[in-house]
């Protein structure tokens, strides 16, 4: 670290005091009179970053090359999209969300990270929902094929929350098995920065899920916003060398035991405050063995199936390739799109679609999701982050689809038997 | 010296030709076109005509006078492949709406001397008279699909035209759903996609112009936007637009407001 970089972002932070208009100086931890340390944290030490010096660690990520992305506020939600300065997190925003149904709303104090998730996932960074794989061009009697760049920017995924560390972890299974050159690329040069949730939403079941709330040791960097009346800051905490390099040019506090206990209390706080919950004891075999429960054609009534569940989920990979010539036929590429297991297509063999009703798509969906995911990844696909409740247009809700099944479950039937 | 490429024809029964005028539309790509296939027929472009029979037929509109039904039958000999294009021939289009009317008083209504009108009491689409070899939906259709179709015939493949939901290409498209988010009515989760799901990104809601998906659940849809709000006409009124005859959506708008049976007139 060079002494003319600490000044430079030193200038950055009055730029950025001066922008929000809040005198955040006179509450945190620079009116205690002590001063920063500026040396870098070696991996697995905590410390206190200032709210008021965020637009620094902001800086940090862009002077290292990356490009930030994370929470902000478009077109009445909480979506992941580029994050510049601080004020493009939704500063003062929260919301409610329950079964089909998501409203924004104000907080009464300046959370930077004072909501869940929204419809969006980091899936969309490391696995887009539209790919080219690669490109072939008819040459004589031959085609040359070239295979699509891996390359691309590296981001840094700011606001990572719990269930989401642990969803990237199964994506990161799911794509390392099938042996994905651009998952992989992509995955290897992500910077993951977490936030705890300092709340849960109405939809969130992570503690059922064993994901969350607390944040788990796979992360570069692990946030934790404190925020009282009298004081704004971060709790730090150093998960890699790539996070501790982050904080190299940050002005940083120690932390004490008492900032430590604050986050305790913040983690224990929102597992108490869980909106759904979800009894996964012994889900696998539940599942796999109630192939004919009346509640599959009872959900399949229900159901749209308009694929918002597998969309918006985290973990779902469902994808389909596409062959797209032009019209000479000189050219052709091969492109891979964003599919899901409620489609009829997606079923398709022979011209006909083996699951032809909507409740055996459902059925299909939720039985892999939380029962033989585990036999094909050796854990849930589900990570209890709500979104596929929140954000079915009819509010489907898988908690209540399990709990229903579970009340009442069918005789259990031969193992291999699932006509 | 007669052209050795496969010959193209467009025509055009009820509709407002903007369908065919898609075709016209594909600037950057029509003179590649019309180096794979001769435009044998296609009034809106050009008075040059070209005998038929034809390779690949495209056919937009609805049947709506006894006159059609001859003249379709005739274009139908006379093609290879016929393709339907848009909401009105595959559907009924928006003229379908007299189907679920008295069309006698309506013509009493709009027009002077209603005796020089002679007219069916239904619009239909063409699939309902002929064999129809694909159905491109829309209104209007996609530029991109119906490439797709012509590339599709040039390379003797099926074409590339999902039939699942608008809801698939919001998502792709990272649109917030304006269903969940605003509360705002959308056709979206029981329209089949193709229209790049541009009405959700303006934050309105669908207006189902590429008519049902193929597992389209309107009855479980109805409920919610009843649950949103909406009172029966209206939901009638939501489904009956330029897909209103096709069978899903006109079973949902007769469960919303069962209609005056013209049958009786």
């Amino acid at each position: 670290m060079t002494r003319r970089g600490v000044t430079r972002n030193l200038d950055i932070v009055i730029a950025g005091a001066s922008l929000e208009r809040v005198p955040e100086f006179l509450t945190d931890e620079r009116k205690s009179g002590r001063t920063p340390g500026m040396t870098e944290p070696a991996v697995g030490e905590k410390r206190i970053l200032a709210r008021a010096d965020f637009p620094i660690f902001l800086g940090a990520l862009r002077d290292l090359g990356y490009r930030v992305v994370g929470p902000t506020v478009r077109d009445g939600a909480i979506v992941y999209g580029p994050i510049t300065r601080v004020e493009d997190l939704p500063i003062g925003w929260t919301e409610r969300q329950d079964a089909g149904a998501y409203r924004l709303d104000r907080r009464s104090d300046g959370a930077l990270f004072g909501y869940v998730v929204g419809p969006h996932s980091w899936k969309k960074y490391l696995f887009p929902a539209h790919e080219r794989l690669w490109t072939a061009s008819r040459e004589g009697s031959r085609f040359a094929m070239a295979p699509e760049p891996v390359d691309g920017p590296s981001f840094a995924f700011l606001g990572v929350r719990a269930c989401e560390l642990a969803s990237i972890a199964i994506q990161d299974r799911v794509f390392a098995r099938a042996g994905d050159p651009g998952y992989a690329a992509r995955r290897t040069r992500t910077l993951r920065i977490a936030v705890q949730c300092g709340q849960a939403g109405g939809t969130c079941f992570c503690a059922s899920m064993g994901t969350g709330p607390a944040v788990g040791p796979s992360h570069d960097l692990a946030l934790t916003e404190i925020l009282t009346p009298q004081r704004h800051s971060f709790l730090v905490e150093v998960g890699s060398v790539a996070g501790a390099r982050v904080l190299a040019t940050v002005p940083l506090w120690p932390a004490t035991a008492e900032d430590e206990r604050a986050v305790e209390r913040i983690v224990a706080r929102t597992a108490a405050s869980m909106g759904r919950r979800m009894d996964v004891s012994g889900i696998r075999d539940l599942l796999v063995n109630n192939p004919g429960h009346p509640r599959w054609e009872l959900v399949g009534q229900r159901c749209l199936a308009c694929t918002n569940c597998t969309m918006v989920c985290p973990t779902c990979f469902c994808q389909t390739t596409e062959e797209v010539p032009n019209l000479s036929g000189e050219k052709v590429e091969r492109w891979r799109r964003w599919d899901s297991c409620f489609n009829s297509a997606f079923s398709e063999l022979h011209g006909s679609p083996i699951r032809k009703s909507t409740s055996s798509r459902y059925r299909q969906w939720m039985t892999h999701k939380l029962a033989t995911w585990h036999d094909q990844f050796d854990s849930s696909g589900c990570v209890g982050c709500g979104r596929c409740i929140t954000w079915c247009p009819v509010g489907i809700d898988i908690t209540e689809e399990v709990a229903a099944i579970r009340v009442a479950p069918a005789t259990p039937r031969a193992a291999g038997d699932r006509t | 010296m007669p052209s050795t490429r496969p010959k193209l024809a467009v025509f055009k029964f009820a509709s407002c030709d903007g369908c065919q005028l898609t075709l016209l539309d594909c600037e950057d790509e029509l003179l590649a076109l019309a180096g794979r296939i001769e435009i044998a027929d296609f009034r809106e472009a050009s008075r040059r005509v070209v005998e038929g029979p034809f390779d690949l037929t495209l056919v937009e509109g609805s049947v709506t006078t006894p006159e059609d039904i001859p003249r379709l039958h005739e274009i139908r000999a006379n093609s290879r492949v016929l393709v339907t294009i848009g909401a009105c021939a595959t559907a009924g289009g928006i003229q379908g709406l007299r189907n679920f009317a008295d069309v006698a008083e309506y013509q009493r209504v709009v027009y002077a001397h209603p005796e020089y009108i002679r007219s069916l009491a239904t619009s239909t689409p063409i699939q309902d008279h002929v064999p129809v070899d694909f159905e491109l939906r829309g209104c209007p259709i996609s530029r991109a699909q119906l490439l797709e179709v012509i590339s599709a015939y040039l390379g003797g493949r099926s074409p590339n035209v999902p039939r699942e939901s608008v809801c698939v290409e919001c998502k792709r498209r990272g649109t917030v759903c304006v269903v969940v988010a605003h509360g705002t009515p959308c056709l979206g989760p029981v329209t089949q996609t193709g229209c790049g799901a541009i009405c959700p990104s303006f934050h309105r809601g669908c207006y189902g112009c590429f008519g049902p998906q193929d597992t389209s659940n309107a009855p479980a849809l109805s409920q919610k936007l009843v649950q949103l709000g909406m009172d029966s006409p209206s939901l009638a009124r939501f489904y009956r637009t330029f897909n209103a005859n096709a069978p899903a959506f006109r079973a949902a708008s007769d469960a919303a407001r069962p209609s005056p049976s013209p049958e009786g007139a």
